[in-house]
């Protein structure tokens, strides 16, 4: 096995809170992303995946803390002094977030916020900068590509500016995109044509991605793995294609029964009862025993170690259980 | 961007056409009659009243009087003062230099104090935030009558570090008889601009697209100055522009203060004397200090932002 692009071991985040307290958002976070690997992040709102992911960037808020350890080819993230900070970002690892219009300051042109990246970091030439940006917003389908670069983020659409979002990341060249919901803020017909670019350009290049999104579905059909998160913790992780067939954590049947289905012969899981909890929020036990149709009263005192299973982890005492129980009323 | 400078330009114009007819109507509207200003004391004779009446054109009907006025402002011709017998222009212009110079001086100071303060707070949470806070909370209830009292007291008068009054000999002269009367009118707006800036840029800082920038590993300088502080400027600029167009209305307390015979002495000067046509000439003169500036703000933020080059959005 090659040496691991990303990896994340221990990370637990903590913020400081106004009355002095401190609230856990991550709690031990481990995983494992070999370079050119895809790997998804799922979760309710509020479960830290984008936490997770400020945290690799070490983009966290003011007052909170990272420990554990975070490695990016081998170096101590969290360890790395500003030189270092900025040599990882600018080349190592890239952002594509959520809402392109707030995260595009809107008062620049987009040629400049394309080229801004490679002009001051790595003094390539303005003339040079531009023209391979106008190559990139070409690859990420844009027609006339030189317009848009002389425009502003406010004069074109959502999706134009994610994808000059992405054509931004990729124009850096990084080792690893982080990409937080990129097509949340998006017209249905669009997100499918950017998450489409995103995948096929990432393969092309040979980039690792980390995808986050709420659509399990989603992250199955763009990645070979997938880690399931719920209240700062990573609940399930398993590779795509035994995900689909055997989910094995409550939570994750939960998930892939609250979404809309077209097959009415699909079995189906009603949706999750309850609201999600965040990391602080939890007990001492399973953050999930309380909304789990499977829980014990052991569930509720004693947090489950992740197990094998299926070639995976699964964070859940009764897993093997379950699992019989369900294939038994399959048969 | 041609469009919306074409645009201010005609808001600018209408706005002085009509806030002319609002000086010119109310000053003789006001009560006591201009003549009375050349008779003083004395009662005149119903036929020396009738002859300066018909010299001043007051026997006209108002409009047309105005109309007469308008044209001539349009000409240059700002009329005769009623109590020197002075062109207007040659009163007015005597010191207009020294009032811009004035205006000039406080706002290069505002503007240093005002941001630096500004900037050190918003970029130092915590205990620096605070001090300055505290400074500036103060400065912001110092008005100029009460800063150029103390500062007289102090400088002028226990240091004599600068003249309490009047302004000395050739530009260095006068540039250092300003110094304090510039002082007394800074502290105020620098205060405000102060907590501007301070809010500005710390909203800036909390904007995403500065966390994209960082992300990229851009320099944190470059990050502060061409996303923080560039998008911060639409809100200074907008102080800016109000801060000097008040520093023009200001002039009138502390010129009088410092005895600086700039249009604000004038103003005062010739509001006691009931110097109409020169009363006209210097209001006018304060309208246009303020819609020019108003419209230079609006300009200035077009160029930072663009979102707001589409005219008529700014009005
Ligand atoms: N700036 C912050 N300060 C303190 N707590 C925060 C901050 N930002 C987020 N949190 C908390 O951290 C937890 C995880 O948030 P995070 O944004 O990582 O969730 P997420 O999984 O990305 O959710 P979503 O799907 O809504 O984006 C939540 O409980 C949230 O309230
Ligand atoms: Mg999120």
């Amino acid at each position: 096995m090659t040496a691991p692009l990303l990896e994340l071991s221990g990370l637990t985040v903590d913020v400081a809170t106004e009355d002095g307290g401190s609230r856990t958002l991550l709690d031990g976070v481990d995983l494992s992303l070999a370079p050119g690997e895809a790997l998804g992040l799922v979760g309710e709102s509020g479960s830290g995946k984008s936490m997770t992911m400020r945290a690799v960037t070490r983009l966290l808020p003011r007052a909170a803390s990272a420990s554990g350890s975070i490695r990016f080819e081998g170096a101590d993230v969290l360890g790395m002094n500003a030189g270092e900070l900025r040599r990882y970002r600018d080349g190592g690892v890239g952002l594509v977030f959520q809402d392109p219009r707030a995260h595009i300051n809107p008062t620049r042109r987009i040629g400049a916020f394309l080229t801004e990246a490679l002009v001051r970091n790595r003094g390539v030439g303005r003339r040079e900068a531009l023209a391979r940006a106008a190559a990139v917003l070409a690859e990420v389908g844009i027609d006339d590509p030189q317009r848009r670069l002389g425009q502003y983020p406010h004069e074109v659409s959502g999706g134009m500016l994610q994808r000059v979002m992405i054509a931004s990341v990729l124009l850096a060249e990084p080792r690893l995109i982080l990409a937080d919901e990129p097509t949340t803020a998006l017209d249905v017909t669009i997100q499918r044509e950017v998450v489409a670019i995103l995948d096929r350009l990432r393969r092309e290049r040979g980039m690792g991605m980390v995808f986050i999104t709420h659509d399990l579905d989603l992250a199955l059909a763009v990645c070979g793995r997938v880690a399931v998160m719920y209240a700062g913790r990573i609940v399930e992780l398993r590779s795509a294609d035994t995900l689909h067939e055997r989910a094995a954590h409550p939570y994750t049947l939960g998930l892939l029964g609250s979404r809309p289905s077209i097959d009415a012969r699909a079995e189906r899981l009603s949706a999750i009862p309850g609201r999600p909890v965040s990391a602080f929020e939890s007990g001492p036990g399973c953050a999930f025993a309380p909304r789990c149709s499977f829980a014990t009263a052991g569930c509720e005192s004693e947090p489950p170690a992740p197990t094998e299973f299926d070639g995976g982890l699964v964070r859940c005492a009764r897993v093997e259980e379950i699992h019989a129980a369900r294939m038994e009323a399959k048969a | 961007m041609a469009r919306l400078l074409l645009h201010r330009l005609g808001g600018l114009l209408t706005t002085l056409f009509l806030s002319s007819i609002v000086i010119y109507g109310s000053l003789y509207l006001a009560p006591g009659s201009p003549e009375n200003v050349i008779f003083g004391s004395r009662t005149p004779s119903a036929a020396a009243r009738a002859a300066v009446r018909h010299r001043l054109h007051l026997d006209q009907p108002l409009p047309v009087r105005y109309w007469d006025w308008l044209t001539g402002v349009l000409h240059g011709d700002l009329g005769t003062s009623m109590v020197t017998g002075q062109p207007v222009a040659d009163r007015v212009g005597a010191g207009l230099g020294t009032t811009l110079l004035l205006v000039l001086m406080t706002m290069l100071l505002v503007v240093l104090f005002g941001l630096a303060m500004g900037l050190t707070a918003a970029l130092l949470p915590g205990r620096v935030d605070g001090a300055v806070n505290a400074l500036t909370s103060v400065s912001v209830t110092v008005p100029s009558f009460v800063a150029s009292a103390l500062l007289i007291s102090v400088f002028a008068v226990k240091l004599g570090w600068f003249p309490a009054s009047g302004l000395g000999q050739g530009f260095g002269g006068k540039v250092d008889g300003l110094v304090l009367p510039a002082v007394a009118l800074a502290v105020l707006s620098c205060g405000f601009l102060a907590r501007v800036t301070r809010n500005a840029v710390r909203d800036q800082l909390e904007r995403e697209h500065v966390q994209t920038a960082l992300v990229r590993g851009l320099p944190r300088a470059v990050v502060l100055r061409s996303h923080v502080l560039r998008n911060a400027l639409p809100p200074i600029v907008t102080a800016v522009g109000l801060l000097t167009a008040g520093t023009f209305a200001s002039t009138l307390v502390v010129e009088s203060a410092f005895a600086v015979p700039g249009i604000g002495q004038l103003t005062i000067q010739s509001v006691a004397q009931k110097d109409f046509p020169v009363v006209q000439a210097v209001a006018l003169l304060l309208v246009a200090a303020f819609v020019v500036c108003n419209a230079a703000s609006d300009l200035i933020q077009a160029v930072v932002d663009p979102r707001l080059r589409e005219a008529g959005s700014t009005s």
